[in-house]
């Protein structure tokens, strides 16, 4: 029998719940890691038994959790994340030089072929790497000491690689995503990078169309293309033919461009899902309507996705690593809310239902396809 | 010995009773309790201290007999009390307002 296991970061612990393949009942498993904020969870493609977990808190700072059971139970492993050879500067706030500091892990991305290995998103932005399940990290340190490195400077959420994308098709394309950088693709195995942000145009920097600076919230693409990306950037929607060489704007019909989420349909490489949110200074949903939108065509023509959803008085924001789907037929969408909802839709989006309503503000979301 | 007390979050982790034993070789100060507590204690590596700078976190604070002590030099020596168990030697997460 299949079923889901939807995997909750939130700011104050790690959920759990789980269903079977009809995903219409729900088992609720937690608070665990209690007290602290759990910025991502997600278990390894080729062992849904092996799951990492990273639990941080401003007082006391970073712990991975791995889990080799499914989650049932947790076992803290190596937290030293130390920046490779001469760390160097980038931009403060008030653009005076600031040494890379590390404040926490944003993103865990188990490999595609070994759970063994992840991939780590820090803040300040950096990418690092363990092969021994999470024990001891490396710097993958070819990212932070491009040339533009220097010149990068935090938005108001902090300096963070928040996004990683490794190619299903060549284990050594990857890409990340950086808060007020972009996007930078490694066709290396992580050596060397350079900036794919061509085709973006940014009114809140002072050259709107600059290599590097640009505000990217989330990336995503459908394993049976690789070399199609979509983006969610502070303002607009995007796609990439051409793994991101360059992108064009489908943002189309939305009531809104800016947001956070954006994921792709399991069997649709074509059918994409964002959040809209009113603005950079308005962060919940336009008219207090939660909607999720869905293009069938890549783009350009949304559909908003209500049934189910408040369509009064809904103030909450969906984070940018708040969505997921699973790859069972019908496919299974989700997203959480900071305030606390777990959506679900078990029909690629036509409806929805609240997992849960009460939880703390979520951070992120994942799934797992369990066969 | 010393009598050391954890905040709740660094206990989970540790696996520790609110107050509890700890050897201290050498000289009692704070960089000698953290060091004893890192090495007894692996996983609060870093949630009490900089591993690489070894600078205290900035919502740690370090209380003994009635004071605070974060701000002595981390290898002043702590109260001749916690020496001889008589007060101990407090790791604490700073109050947040809200």
């Amino acid at each position: 029998m299949s079923g889901v296991r939807v995997l909750v970061g939130t700011r104050k612990g790690m959920f759990i719940l789980t269903s079977d393949g009809k995903r219409k009942t729900w088992v609720v498993s937690g608070p665990m890691l209690e007290g602290w904020e759990v910025y991502h969870v997600k278990g390894s493609p080729v062992d849904p038994n092996r799951i990492y977990a990273s639990q941080t808190t401003d007082w006391f700072g970073q712990i991975i959790q791995r889990s080799d059971d499914g989650g049932a139970t947790w076992a803290p492993v190596g937290n030293q994340f130390q920046y490779d050879g001469v760390t160097g500067t980038h931009q403060w706030y008030d653009g005076t030089p600031h040494p890379w500091e590390f404040a926490r892990v944003w993103h865990l991305e188990p490999s595609l072929s070994d759970p063994d290995t992840v991939l780590a998103g820090v803040e300040d932005a950096a990418l690092f790497r363990s092969s021994d399940g999470g024990e001891n990290w490396h710097e993958l340190s070819g990212l932070r000491t491009i040339g533009s490195g220097s010149s990068w400077q935090p938005g108001a959420g902090g300096m963070c690689l928040h996004t990683i994308l490794v190619s299903p098709s060549d284990a050594q394309r990857i890409w990340v995503a950086i808060s007020s950088a972009g996007v930078f693709r490694t066709d290396d195995g992580g050596v060397s990078w350079s900036p794919k942000n061509k085709g973006l145009h940014s009114e809140g920097i002072p050259d709107g169309d600059a290599e590097v600076g640009h505000c990217v919230h989330r990336i995503a693409l459908h394993p049976s293309r690789p070399d199609t990306l979509f983006m969610q950037k502070h303002w607009d929607v995007l796609r990439s033919d051409d793994a991101g060489d360059s992108w064009v704007e489908i943002s189309g019909n939305l009531p809104s461009d800016f947001g956070f989420v954006i994921d792709v349909h399991a069997h649709e490489p074509e059918t994409v899902y964002v959040v809209p949110i009113t603005s950079d200074s308005v962060h919940f949903p336009p008219e207090g309507k939660l909607r999720v939108y869905r293009s069938r065509s890549g783009g350009n023509e949304w559909e908003p996705l209500t049934k189910g959803l408040p369509q009064a008085n809904c103030y909450v924001d969906v984070l940018r690593d708040a969505m997921a789907v699973d790859s069972l037929d019908d496919c299974g969408v989700y997203f959480g809310t900071t305030g606390g909802q777990v959506y679900a839709s078990a029909n690629a989006g036509d409806s929805w239902e609240p997992i849960v309503r009460d939880l703390p503000a979520v951070l992120s979301v994942e799934v797992q396809t369990l066969a | 010995m010393i009598r050391v007390v954890l905040p709740a979050h660094l206990r989970t982790l540790a696996h520790v009773n609110r107050e509890f034993d700890l050897d201290v070789p050498g000289p009692l100060t704070q960089r000698s309790v953290i060091d004893a507590l890192e090495a007894r204690f692996p996983v609060l590596l870093g949630t009490i201290r900089d591993p690489l700078t070894q600078k205290r976190r900035p919502y740690v604070r370090f209380f003994a007999c009635e004071e605070d002590l974060s701000h002595d030099s981390p290898d002043a020596a702590l109260p001749d009390a916690v020496a001889t168990r008589a007060e101990p030697f407090f790791v604490i997460g700073a109050m947040a307002g809200g």
